[in-house]
């Protein structure tokens, strides 16, 4: 087990390695730098700038010393906030976006579980038909087509919920919290109906209920287990999503998150800032995957024993 | 090869043509299909079939509702809806067969490499797929996109990258478990060269995943695009997309709120029959079914 | 009164595709401390019947037509699904063919098998452990306390079918139903696990109904035989009757296919050798948990195989006799020693240098349903090595692919049809057909028989025999089955743990093998009809 966490953590180096390498000299080579859309800037204040922020050293004595600042954990100064650092800037969005995702993971798992459960324990009936039905709507519907068409509904309407904003009337997480996570729901309803419907067709299934055991237990000490293992594999990766689909929640919502100051920075060249929640947002991700992957093999027997079996 | 003989034979009943009269029964696929190849043709010959041109504006009209003139409305510049929406059509269609192209040679060609050479090179190629699957690549398009600007070409490049790679690990695990199975072993024991049993036993055989497949990135790919047009990266005004239309009508949803739901509609039926008809061919092609 | 009385039974099944007959007016009953055993092949309906019993069959698109069924005075076609379900596990419990995947993966050892004392007999956990460690050590598992604790993954097979019986007799049933109990064992496993059902039978006077498509293996454990074919009893009686005077044409007909005797031995003018294996070592890298490991599957194999015999290999599973045919042919690369096939070294040839070879020695695979390319006609099947290696001219091929459907026994209307289109005995067929199409001398035929049910098994084996005689074939006949090999091979070969073991004439070898290991095979799968 440790072995195995050792080798992701190994995998993931190279992972942010290239993610960091790649953003920096992205943004470095893209045409136009911070500063050159204030046109009044005299030639010598735009000179004192870029040497305050180092930016007329060669790129790779830059690409260095930004490496050696990322390890001790120091992301720099904002080129557009003057005065503020990164890091302050990301601990400021960090609070909403991570309590937006954490909602929407939960209404991704219960929603979604539930509906796949319920559908596959009567196949081919409206049982099925209905939440599966539902959840095709949910992947066809992408966040920035349902948020607004919920605030449309709920929120102009029927004037149920707030419009816009976070924690600042009751009741204004619901909508964002639903919009981010509907897709993940439908995806985990899906995975969950097939592995459920796979593990049920199994001899081990047939086994259980040759020995007489309620249904329920079946179902739900036997069957679900093993069903569980793509739902929660897909878990890693759908965090990732989830992150890249929360600033455009982020922004339909005004929800003041990590996700908002992203999109801004981006249109702004903020490059430390870009860099920054860049490389934030690839290590959340890394860890999420490994999370994933070894919550995954927890659950099977083989992987987490390490014995393994040789035939 | 084909008999020319006077003896009577039973014809035989190909997979595909099995697959094929299993995809006829799946009403839902059928009804997939038949809305694909309308929207497919509305989007193609909207030129021909709407009075209206995309661009033209009726500042005078302005926004107005769906009416017997303009039966989906007009938006704020007093433009016909429906004529905009096909047009958009063309663009969104035009990406997720394009980029979804771009993803499945890419995709194939390294699947298939790494999954018949096996080994080292196997290892190699898929711990790159690993590597590069783990890249916050939502972070990297919208990058791309502001920093190089809202072009066409890129922005096909840039989602076939995204998309090729589970194609890749899709073919491979399918070229690797074909190489299992003993009639591969058989060509290779009738003296067949590795060319030949690529392409008379690999590929016919590998072939009904990646149909399936492909039937279901293109949604993703759309989904894709219709994200960053309406990030406002993607599609250039007047030119516009599904995307870019949704952006649009999201900021007059209040008062015009027609001018956000037929977009979406749009987007959405689409997106649902490519996913019906995706579902169906999974089901229909599934060779594990021929079986019994 | 019998335990088990079933009356009349008809089950039939409802699909789109319309509506079969499983079972056809079924009747049985069964003694206490009675073994029945109820044979046939495959879709005789011997297992829906038992199941449908105990409401294991899905219903629909099963349904039971007519009938009565009583165990113990209780009806259990009219017991609801609550009553049916008290019964399971309880009063009949059931074990099944492939232990590989009858026992839930995820769940410890001990917790599956101690809950039909806590769901039947609200049993708490400490006493059920307690039974359950006591019953584990009865069915000769070393070290219970610690195989409680285990998963199901760090067991072989034989072991997983102990702890899968100890399962099933937990709750001390009345009734054991065991389907095809020892058809995905190992010949010597097979043994203990029958002696080891043996045994808790006659100590807790159980009943016992065994499913089995083996007609050996029945012969041996049971009191009362019953065969099915096709939904239909053929035919009932106690064991000794219905083996010694078959009645039915059915059971004959059964009876006969059964392998018997041995080849007569074939006397050659000259002796000639084709194939000389000397030394021969697989390897294969194996990567484990990011550590490399070597297996070495063929171990130093050396014999020679003359032209014209039949050379039996047997071995269990895990033998390396697999991959020893395949390394005579370079499927899998030798890694060490030498092949000398008719004069010529092929041990280090590549796959582009071999093919002048492939036309002259080819293979015979064991599942005739992953052997043939689905997307294939038989006549594309049939025609690619034809012309691959210019064996004949475009314009005689169709005669030539024709020809090869008279040679394996098929009708030729069927040329343009798929292989899915066909029974597993009309796909060997066929797959022996695309062997011998380049007429080679030599052709390894890996298990091609034991997929097939034994009629089916019996046609395919005289169709061998027939080709050999015919085309002067030279063969390495691969099986696990003794008596097989027995009743087609010249001589037999033994492997075990990838090293020769033994290689003598059949006779010899039958009657006064020298090696330890091949008197335990023997032993094992002599049977009462053997």
């Amino acid at each position: 087990m440790w072995r195995f966490i050792g080798s992701r953590l190994l995998q993931a180096i190279p992972v942010l390695f290239i993610v960091i390498a790649l953003t920096f000299f992205l943004v470095r080579f893209a045409p136009g730098g911070p500063f050159s859309t204030e046109k009044a800037v005299v030639p010598e204040v735009k000179r004192a700038l870029e040497a305050q922020y180092h930016l007329d050293q060669p790129l790779l004595v830059q690409f260095g010393s930004y490496l050696s600042d990322l390890a001790r954990g120091d992301f720099g100064p904002s080129f557009k906030y003057p005065g503020r650092s990164v890091n302050e800037l990301i601990a400021a969005g960090i609070p909403a976006t991570a309590e937006l995702g954490f909602y929407a993971l939960i209404v991704a798992v219960v929603l979604g579980m539930t509906a796949g459960i319920v559908a596959a324990l009567s196949p081919n009936t409206w049982r099925d038909y209905l939440p599966m039905s539902s959840a095709m709507i949910g992947i066809c519907m992408p966040t920035f087509l349902l948020g607004p068409l919920l605030v449309l509904i709920f929120g102009l309407w029927l004037e149920w919920t707030p419009v816009s904003g976070w924690g600042e009337v009751p009741g204004d997480k619901i909508l964002p919290s639903l919009t981010l996570g509907a897709a993940y729901a439908a995806y985990v309803a899906r995975l969950t109906r097939s592995g459920l419907l796979e593990v049920l067709s199994q001899d081990y299934i047939r086994t259980a209920r040759a020995k007489g055991l309620p249904n329920f237990i079946i179902v739900f000490k036997h069957a679900l287990r093993g069903s569980l293992i793509p739902v929660v594999a897909f878990l890693g990766p759908a965090f990732a999503g989830l992150l890249s689909g929360s600033f455009v929640v982020e922004t339909i919502f005004q929800v003041p998150g990590l996700g908002r100051f992203f999109v801004q920075a981006a249109f702004n060249r903020d490059y430390t800032l870009i860099l920054g929640s860049t490389v934030f947002f690839a290590v959340l991700i890394v860890v999420f995957n490994l999370l994933s992957d070894v919550l995954a093999a927890w659950l099977n027997p083989r992987l987490r024993s390490g014995l393994g079996d040789r035939s | 090869m084909n008999i020319t003989t006077s003896e009577v034979y039973e014809r035989g009943t190909s997979l595909w043509q099995d697959a094929w009269i299993r995809l006829r029964k799946n009403k839902m696929a059928v009804a997939g299909g038949i809305t694909l190849i309308v929207i497919t043709l509305l989007c193609v010959l909207v030129p021909f079939l709407s009075p209206y041109d995309y661009e033209q504006q009726d500042l005078l009209l302005g926004a107005s509702a769906p009416s017997t003139q303009h039966w989906l409305g007009t938006d704020v510049f007093g433009r016909d809806l429906l004529t905009r929406i096909l047009f958009g059509g063309r663009i969104s269609l035009l990406v997720g067969v394009i980029a979804t192209s771009v993803a499945l040679i890419i995709g194939v060609t390294w699947g298939a490499i790494a999954g018949y050479a096996g080994g080292r090179v196997d290892a190699f190629m898929m711990r790159f797929v690993d590597i590069v699957y783990a890249l916050p690549f939502m972070i990297f398009v919208v990058l791309l996109m502001v920093i190089f600007g809202r072009n066409l070409f890129l922005l096909f490049l840039v989602i076939g990258a995204v998309e090729w790679l589970t194609m890749a690990r899709i073919v491979r695990s399918q070229v690797q478990s074909l190489k299992q199975l003993e009639f591969i072993e058989a060509a290779i024991s009738l003296g067949l060269s590795s060319w030949t049993i690529i392409r008379r036993h690999l590929i016919p055989n590998a072939i009904g995943p990646v149909i399936v497949y492909t039937t279901l990135t293109i949604p993703s790919v759309m989904l894709l695009e219709a994200f960053i047009s309406f990030l406002g990266l993607g599609i250039q005004p007047p030119q516009s997309s599904w995307g870019s239309l949704i952006a649009d009508g999201v900021e007059t949803m209040e008062e015009f709120p027609w001018l956000l739901i037929f977009p979406g509609l749009a987007l959405s039926v689409t997106l649902f029959a490519l996913n019906f008809l995706g579902d169906g061919l999974r089901d229909a092609l599934d060779v594990r079914g021929a079986k019994d | 009164m019998a335990l088990l009385e079933v009356s009349n039974l008809s089950i039939s099944f409802h699909t789109r595709h319309g509506v079969t007959k499983a079972i056809d007016n079924v009747s049985f009953s069964l003694e206490q401390g009675q073994t029945l055993g109820i044979v046939g092949e495959s879709g005789s309906g011997k297992s829906v019947c038992c199941y449908s019993l105990l409401g294991l069959i899905p219903t629909p698109p099963g349904r039971i037509d007519s009938g009565t069924a009583f165990f113990a005075g209780q009806d259990l076609l009219n017991s609801s699904e609550e009553q049916l379900r008290q019964l399971r596990g309880n009063k009949i419990a059931m074990i099944f063919q492939d232990p590989m995947t009858s026992l839930n993966p995820f769940l410890r050892i001990g917790e599956q098998m101690i809950e039909p004392l806590i769901y039947h007999r609200n049993s708490n956990r400490r006493d059920a452990r307690k039974q359950a460690i006591a019953l584990l050590e009865e069915v000769g598992i070393r070290n219970p306390q610690r195989t409680y604790n285990c998963y199901p993954h760090e067991f072989s097979g034989g072991m997983r079918q102990r702890v899968m019986i100890a399962m099933a007799l937990i709750a001390e049933p009345q009734l054991l139903i065991a389907d095809e109990p020892t058809t995905a064992l190992d010949v010597t496993v097979q043994k203990q696990i029958l002696e080891l059902i043996n045994q808790l039978r006659l100590k807790r006077n159980l009943s016992v109904i065994f499913i089995s498509h083996d007609l050996g293996v029945v012969a041996d454990v049971a009191d009362q035989v019953l065969v099915m074919n096709a939904g239909r009893m053929v035919e009932q009686g106690t064991t000794r009757s219905l083996f010694n005077h078959p009645e039915a044409e059915y059971t004959r007909k059964l009876l006969a296919a059964i392998p018997r005797g041995n080849k007569p031995t074939a006397n050659r003018a000259t002796v000639q050798t084709l194939l000389s294996v000397t030394e021969l070592t697989t390897r294969f890298k194996t990567y484990h948990q990011g550590k490399q490991d070597e297996l070495i599957a063929v171990n130093k194999v050396s014999f020679n195989l003359q032209r014209g015999e039949i050379l039996g290999l047997v071995g269990e599973s895990g033998s390396g006799k697999s991959t020893l045919g395949r390394s005579l042919l370079n499927l899998i690369p030798p890694s060490s020693g030498s092949v000398i096939f008719a004069g010529e070294e092929l041990v280090g040839k590549n796959q582009h240098a071999m093919k002048p070879w492939r036309r002259r020695m080819q293979m015979i695979f064991q599942d005739p349903y992953a052997s043939l390319n689905p997307r294939m006609t038989i006549y594309d099947a049939l025609a690619e090595p034809l012309l691959l290696h210019g064996i004949t001219t475009k314009k005689n091929l169709e005669q030539h692919v024709l020809h090869l459907m008279d040679d394996v026994g098929l009708a030729r209307a069927y040329v343009r049809k798929y292989p899915h289109e066909f029974s597993g005995g009309q796909r060997q067929r066929i797959a022996i057909g695309r062997a011998i199409a380049t007429k080679p001398e030599f052709v390894v035929a890996d298990e091609p028989v034991s997929a097939l049910d034994v009629t089916i098994q019996k046609q395919i084996l005289e169709l061998l025999l027939n080709l050999v005689e015919q085309h002067n074939l030279t063969m390495l006949f691969i099986s696990h089955d003794l008596a097989v090999v027995r009743y087609l091979c010249d001589r037999i070969m033994v492997m075990r743990q990838g090293q020769l073991i033994e290689i003598a004439g059949t006779e010899i070898l039958w009657n006064s093998p020298t090696h330890e290991y091949t008197k335990t095979l023997l032993s094992s799968s002599s049977t009462a009809l053997g």
